[in-house]
């Protein structure tokens, strides 16, 4: 258990009050510690819903979801608030930046929203995640003044910034081109590796998601597959 | 609160041209506020300093007429000296009698004044015309239509008559212009002596006259002399001799107030519509700060924000502008002689209450944009991308 960064305990979703459709048929998944997951299905199977309930975005009509071995279904909406700014980082297909910042105000952003103060180690630790990422260049653009590769960047950089345990990312390539694509996924990669963080990706790209640790197929809101990847990379 | 206020600068800075528009919007709300507020204000100072100014404001006199006030001096440091309410007071006695040219006659009123404390009150100096102020006994002046009616001129004699009580011969010393009809065509100005002189009595008067430093408080004081007193003296008010004027001040008052209310309200109402929008289109900012956990009450107070900081600007622009437009219409609505139509009345402290107002307004605009702003959820905002 205590190795479970993420477990889902018979997690149902279900939309609509006239008319019912049942995007997830109860789930039971649980996810390790410095895991890299894939989770791959068909549009309209059920993969985002389940990303946005791990994420404590969305609430399970039915079942429990544990995060680091707390029940989020105990928790109000502030301690959930709380959770995600602490404990899980973000990265969505449409980058999301707040185009009225620079690119490195919105990766100090979690720990502003976190009441912590900018201390001069804080900026240290946001200028090494930029460099990381490869961002060096561009740190006091704004938002928009960057390609899509380089918001995408600063989004990964920005959900790094709290050290949160788990990383979830809905199609995080999803509007990018081949080679981005690549230089994003080996990004995502060197992170889990280096920094020992959790994560779970959705993505369409059959290729990425075979190159890791444990792929999860679902389809019409079961898990079809569930197995360990090529361990090859 | 720091970084709600930094959010909702960058959110406004970001969109230049439509903040731009909310704080002209209330700027001009504000402008037409301190403009309007200065205006009445200003032409109800004017038209009460015109109506009694130069009058007596509070007037004590014997409840009998008949009897004279002979222990004025003591009266007055028992009574009225401490009273810091009371601005100026001054001694009159008054006599109606009759002034003889030759063959022909004219029905005055003598009035004894205590020279230079009733200067102060009626403004003798500033409305003589020809001649000099009276200073022996029985000298006086006289008004300009008297003067053109009887054909008087100055330094020459006449008989005033009283009757039943006696006569005495005065000299014309100078001319007034009161503009009152009625002032100008009876009153002959001397002082206390020539008048106690014409009555034969000793040092006594018929009337102690006063200013007031709040002379809408006329009556208050008046109430206050009176309990002092008793029920041997009468004191009198202003404000019960002019009840048509203040019950026409009160009219321009409240629909001075009900246009400042509804000036205010549709500045609300723009306000709170236009950031309502802004809702809307900071949803996918609002999104991705809640995900990233910001809790409900931080996003409300980015518009909370707005409206304040919108309120602060729009209050600084509508006080420059409302203060400009008095201004320029003391410039340009003038008299022929280019005095001003209307004395404008600057306030500081009503303009305060007009900035205070406009950023209170600004802010409460924005509590239905702030609550909005707390109800939208991340998983709309992911959804529809």
């Amino acid at each position: 258990m205590a190795e479970h960064v993420i477990e889902l305990k018979n997690v149902k979703k279900v939309y609509g009050k006239t008319v019912k459709t049942e995007a997830l048929k109860g789930i039971d998944l649980a996810f390790e510690k410095t895991s890299f997951t894939s989770i791959i299905g068909q549009s309209g199977s059920g993969k985002s819903t389940l990303l946005n309930i791990i994420g404590t975005l969305d609430r399970p009509t039915e079942g429990q979801v544990f995060v680091n071995g707390k029940d989020t279904s105990l928790l109000s909406k502030d301690d959930l608030s709380t959770l995600r700014n602490k404990s899980i980082g973000f990265i969505f297909q449409f980058h999301y930046l707040l185009p009225e910042f620079t690119a490195l105000e919105n990766v100090l952003m979690p720990i502003r929203i976190s009441k912590k103060k900018v201390t001069k180690d804080v900026l240290k630790r946001a200028n090494e995640l930029m460099d990381l990422v490869g961002l060096e260049k561009v740190k006091d653009n704004l938002a928009n003044n960057m390609s899509g590769g380089q918001q995408q960047r600063t989004a990964i950089a920005r959900a790094l910034m709290n050290q949160p345990d788990i990383i979830l990312a809905d199609e995080p390539t999803g509007n990018l081109d081949s080679d981005t694509t690549r230089q994003i996924y080996e990004l995502l990669r060197k992170i889990n590796k280096e920094l020992k963080t959790t994560f779970i990706i959705i993505t369409h790209d059959r290729k990425v998601a075979e190159e890791a640790d444990r792929i999860i197929e679902i389809k019409d809101g079961q898990v079809n597959v569930d197995m360990s990847g090529d361990q090859n990379e | 609160m720091k970084l709600a206020l930094q959010i909702a600068w960058r959110f406004l800075t970001s969109a230049k041209g439509q903040t731009i528009m909310i704080v002209l919007g209330i700027s001009i709300g504000v402008s037409v506020q301190v403009f309007i507020g200065s205006l009445i204000q200003g032409l109800q100072i004017s038209l009460v300093d015109a109506t009694i100014g130069n009058s007596s404001q509070v007037t004590i006199t014997r409840a009998n007429e008949e009897n004279y006030i002979e222990s004025y001096d003591e009266l007055t440091s028992t009574y009225i000296m401490d009273d810091e309410d009371i601005a100026i007071v001054s001694y009159a006695i008054d006599q109606p009698a009759t002034l003889v040219d030759q063959d022909q006659t004219s029905p005055v009123l003598l009035r004894g004044f205590s020279l230079e404390e009733a200067n102060e009150l009626y403004g003798f100096d500033e409305k003589l015309i020809e001649g000099r102020m009276p200073e022996a006994k029985d000298e006086v002046l006289v008004g300009d239509l008297l003067m053109e009616d009887m054909q008087l001129g100055i330094g020459d004699t006449y008989v005033i008559n009283a009757l039943n009580i006696g006569q005495i011969e005065v000299e014309i010393v100078g001319v007034y212009d009161f503009g009152v009809t009625a002032i100008d065509e009876s009153w002959l100005v001397t002082n206390l002596v020539t008048v106690q002189g014409l009555l034969g009595i000793g040092d006594a008067i018929s009337s102690i006259e006063m200013q007031v430093k709040e002379p809408f408080d006329a009556d208050i004081i008046m109430e206050d002399l009176q309990n002092d007193l008793g029920q041997d003296y009468y004191v009198s008010n202003w404000k019960d001799q002019n009840a048509d004027l203040l019950s026409g001040l009160n009219g321009q008052s409240v629909s001075s107030v009900m246009i400042q209310v509804f000036v205010t309200l549709s500045v609300v109402l723009g306000i709170a519509s236009v950031l309502a929008i802004t809702v809307l289109q900071k949803s996918k900012q609002l999104g991705i700060l809640k995900a990233m956990g910001i809790k409900d009450k931080e996003a409300s107070l980015i518009f909370l924000s707005e409206g304040f900081i919108l309120g602060i600007f729009g209050a600084i622009g509508g006080v420059s502008l409302g203060l400009g437009l008095s201004l320029a219409f003391t410039q340009f609505a003038v008299n022929p002689d280019g005095t001003p139509v209307v004395d404008l009345y600057i306030d500081p402290q009503f303009i305060l209450l007009s900035a205070g107002i406009a950023i209170l307004a600004a802010s409460l605009a924005s509590l239905i944009p702030a609550r909005r702003s707390s109800k939208i959820s991340v998983i709309e905002v992911i959804k529809n991308g």
